[in-house]
């Protein structure tokens, strides 16, 4: 493969390398000027003029984790060789979805946001307003949505509603602290009383030292949400949601899925609300199509769940069960997941409206297999679920 | 060292590393770096560090990370209870007191106090609290340890730092940034199949291949665990301990080995005979 013939003005190993630092950089590995000299220092450790050896120090050097791993090859081939420049397409895909993100994230984004303000500002009618917005999330008939404009049916107002509903379900799990202490090898506080009776055996001398400790015991949350074609009109609101979910716990987890399943749990944490719409959009290619809630979850198993999931956690779904997927599929991954959750629960937003029978099969195959599933066709309905979730 | 020697030393000691994982040990060596290893459970990241600290001839001091692992386990402690044995026999005085006499070296301290440097294995940190990890930090990078009655103890010799990860929960950037990372996947086929014949050279080549096989289709079928390359050397033990030469010359007996691959029972479920019986006929 013929190599890069890089511009005159280029002064030698030094600066190609530092080209190569900002060209990883500008495709999301986070590596600073440091990182430059300890490359450099890399290439004097091995033989550097042999390509396949100094591609092996930099990977080891310059990747902070599995995922970048996977990539970097490619990386490396679109910046030292020509022959990647058919591949730096692939690469180029993030620059370019920078500047088109997807309606369906630009308003609830920018949502602390200057321009909002003005628009917080017309809606503004204190606390007490929240229960008027009852039953704006959807309407009762379909056909009348259609044509409406989404920022209508969820306005702000709405939206921090719906994170403030989150917040508070996410309180109510965690701060489930014990006011009691119990015994314990490690723990803040000495337990006086042990230590006076254990010293009795050693002539009054306090030998062993017993502690105690309050025992501490959170429910962490990992939420997976459907933003397929069914969900389009509840996207922002369940996005809002997670968003609040996030927000008040720094150990909870947040996924999306429609026929992929992506992680979006920095993404939404990110303050820099730009930067924040960009990475999501990088996410959204997909959105509002088909859904494989099967795949979605065989993929979060398998990938996921070993790391975010264990018997403390609370899986909570958020999707209508409408999949092109095998019913079958959904209530494998389901049976997988709640054998390693402590809960799983599932919000459906079509499960609030009277007379819905859930006539998805996915639904049907999925409900032996769930804690609860409970209704989130309104915010009240999501504000309800607290005194729900503190039952879990 | 070279890397290339490098490679050839840790195979002498029965580890076979691929040339990524090879270059990432070269490079720790070389610029004194942690070497952060991730990747599923069974490949063999720990016995890494084992090899290696075989290869440089010098102690492996593990650090075993868990939950609620504070600093008194993983770097120090005053022996309390020897503290005040020695004021009541003979009233000891304050400085006496706080001496390396009634220090207890944890992991940490010992690693950094060693005449010849040693390989100091921190085995699973993702178990640990961050605050632990973050804590680790500082010893990471200056290998130095500040014990506030004894003043700072700096490192004599640097140690080899070997860490591994499984993914139990995300590692801080922090981290990532002062190590060197690299990724170790289960083995391609030739790779599994000299791992095997280094550490179980009785097994025939044909058995060989056909383990071999076999646990390569495993990986690819959906499983709750797949095997490692731990199990498959418990599997190879087991067949040629029952001498067994053909797996598909008894299928029973092949059954019932195969407790050493699959540690779930919906994977045992997964695997009745005749899936079993397939996955031989392919690979015999």
């Amino acid at each position: 493969m013929a190599v890069t013939r890089f511009p005159l003005r280029a002064e030698g190993l030094a600066d190609r390398m530092a080209g190569f630092i900002a060209h990883l950089r500008m495709n999301g590995l986070r590596l600073g000027p440091g990182e430059t000299v300890a490359a450099l220092a890399a290439l004097s450790a091995v033989k550097a003029t042999d390509p396949d050896q100094a591609r092996r120090a930099l990977k080891t050097l310059l990747v902070p984790d599995a995922d970048a791993w996977r990539r970097f090859d490619d990386l490396y081939d679109s910046y030292w060789f020509n022959m990647g420049k058919q591949r730096q397409g692939e690469a180029n895909v993030n620059v370019r979805v920078q500047s088109a993100k997807p309606a369906l994230w630009q308003s609830h984004l920018g949502a602390d946001g200057p321009e909002q303000e003005s628009d917080a500002g017309q809606l503004d009618g204190g606390d007490g307003e929240a229960e008027g917005t009852d039953g704006r999330l959807i309407a009762t008939r379909t056909e009348a949505l259609s044509r409406r404009d989404l920022r209508e049916l969820m306005d702000e107002d709405s939206l921090r509603t719906a994170e403030k509903a989150a917040q508070d379900l996410g309180r109510a799990l965690r701060d489930r602290r014990s006011r009691r202490r119990r015994q314990a090898v490690r723990g803040q506080e000495l337990d006086l009383r042990r230590v006076m009776r254990a010293s009795l055996a050693r002539g009054g001398e306090p030998l062993d030292l017993p502690r105690r400790k309050r025992p501490d015991r959170p429910l962490r949350i990992v939420a997976l949400c459907d933003v397929s074609g069914s969900m389009t009109t509840v996207s922002r609101v369940f996005l809002a949601f997670l968003r609040g979910l996030i927000s008040v716990d720094t150990r909870a987890d947040a996924y999306l899925f429609h026929t992929r399943l992506m992680r979006v749990t920095d993404a939404l944490r990110d303050r820099d609300t730009l930067r924040a719409a960009g990475r999501l959009s990088l996410m959204a290619e997909g959105f509002g199509g088909g859904t494989d809630i099967g795949g979605a979850l065989r993929t979060f198993n398998a990938g996921h769940a070993g790391r975010a999931v264990n018997g403390r956690t609370v899986v909570i779904i958020l999707s209508d069960g409408y999949c092109t997927g095998a019913p079958e599929a959904v209530a494998e991954g389901l049976r997988r997941l709640q054998r390693r959750a402590h809960r799983v629960v599932w919000l459906n937003p079509l499960n609030g409206w009277e007379d819905h029978a859930p006539v998805a099969r996915a639904m049907t195959a999925a409900r032996p297999h769930l804690d609860a599933l409970l209704p989130a066709n309104s915010i009240e309905a999501l504000a309800a679920l607290e005194p729900e979730f503190a039952r879990l | 060292m070279r890397e290339a020697e490098l490679r050839e030393r840790l195979a002498a000691t029965g580890y076979v590393a691929d040339e990524t994982l090879s270059m990432a040990l070269h490079l720790a060596l070389t610029l004194g770096r942690p070497l952060l290893l991730e990747g599923p459970a069974g490949v063999g990241k720990t016995e890494i560090a084992k090899a290696l600290s075989e290869v440089l001839e010098t102690r492996l001091i593990r650090l075993q990370c868990y939950e609620g692992l504070d600093a008194g386990h993983a770097i120090y402690e005053w022996n309390y209870q020897r503290q005040l044995l020695a004021i009541r026999a003979d009233g000891a005085d304050e400085a006496a007191l706080f001496s390396e006499t009634y220090l207890l070296k944890r992991p940490l301290l010992e690693a950094i106090s060693q005449e010849v440097r040693p390989v100091l294995l921190i085995d699973e940190i993702d178990r640990a609290d961050e605050e632990f990890e973050a804590y680790l930090l500082e010893i990471l990078s200056d290998f130095q340890i500040t014990i506030p009655e004894l003043g700072t103890i700096r490192a004599r010799t640097r140690p080899v730092v070997v860490l591994t990860a499984n993914g139990t929960r995300d590692l801080s950037d922090a981290l990532r940034r002062r190590c060197l990372y690299s990724y170790v996947d289960y083995p391609d086929r030739e790779t599994e199949l000299a791992i095997l014949s280094r550490r179980a050279p009785d097994v025939e080549a044909r058995l060989a291949r056909q383990i071999i096989g076999v646990v390569q289709a495993l990986r690819r079928e959906e499983l709750e665990k797949s095997p490692g390359i731990a199990e498959m050397l418990d599997w190879a033990g087991a067949l040629s301990g029952l001498g067994i030469n053909d797996l598909s010359a008894n299928p029973a007996q092949v059954q019932a080995t195969l407790v050493c691959l699959l540690k779930t029972a919906a994977d045992r479920d997964a695997l009745p005979p005749e899936v079993m019986a397939r996955i031989v006929g392919k690979v015999a």
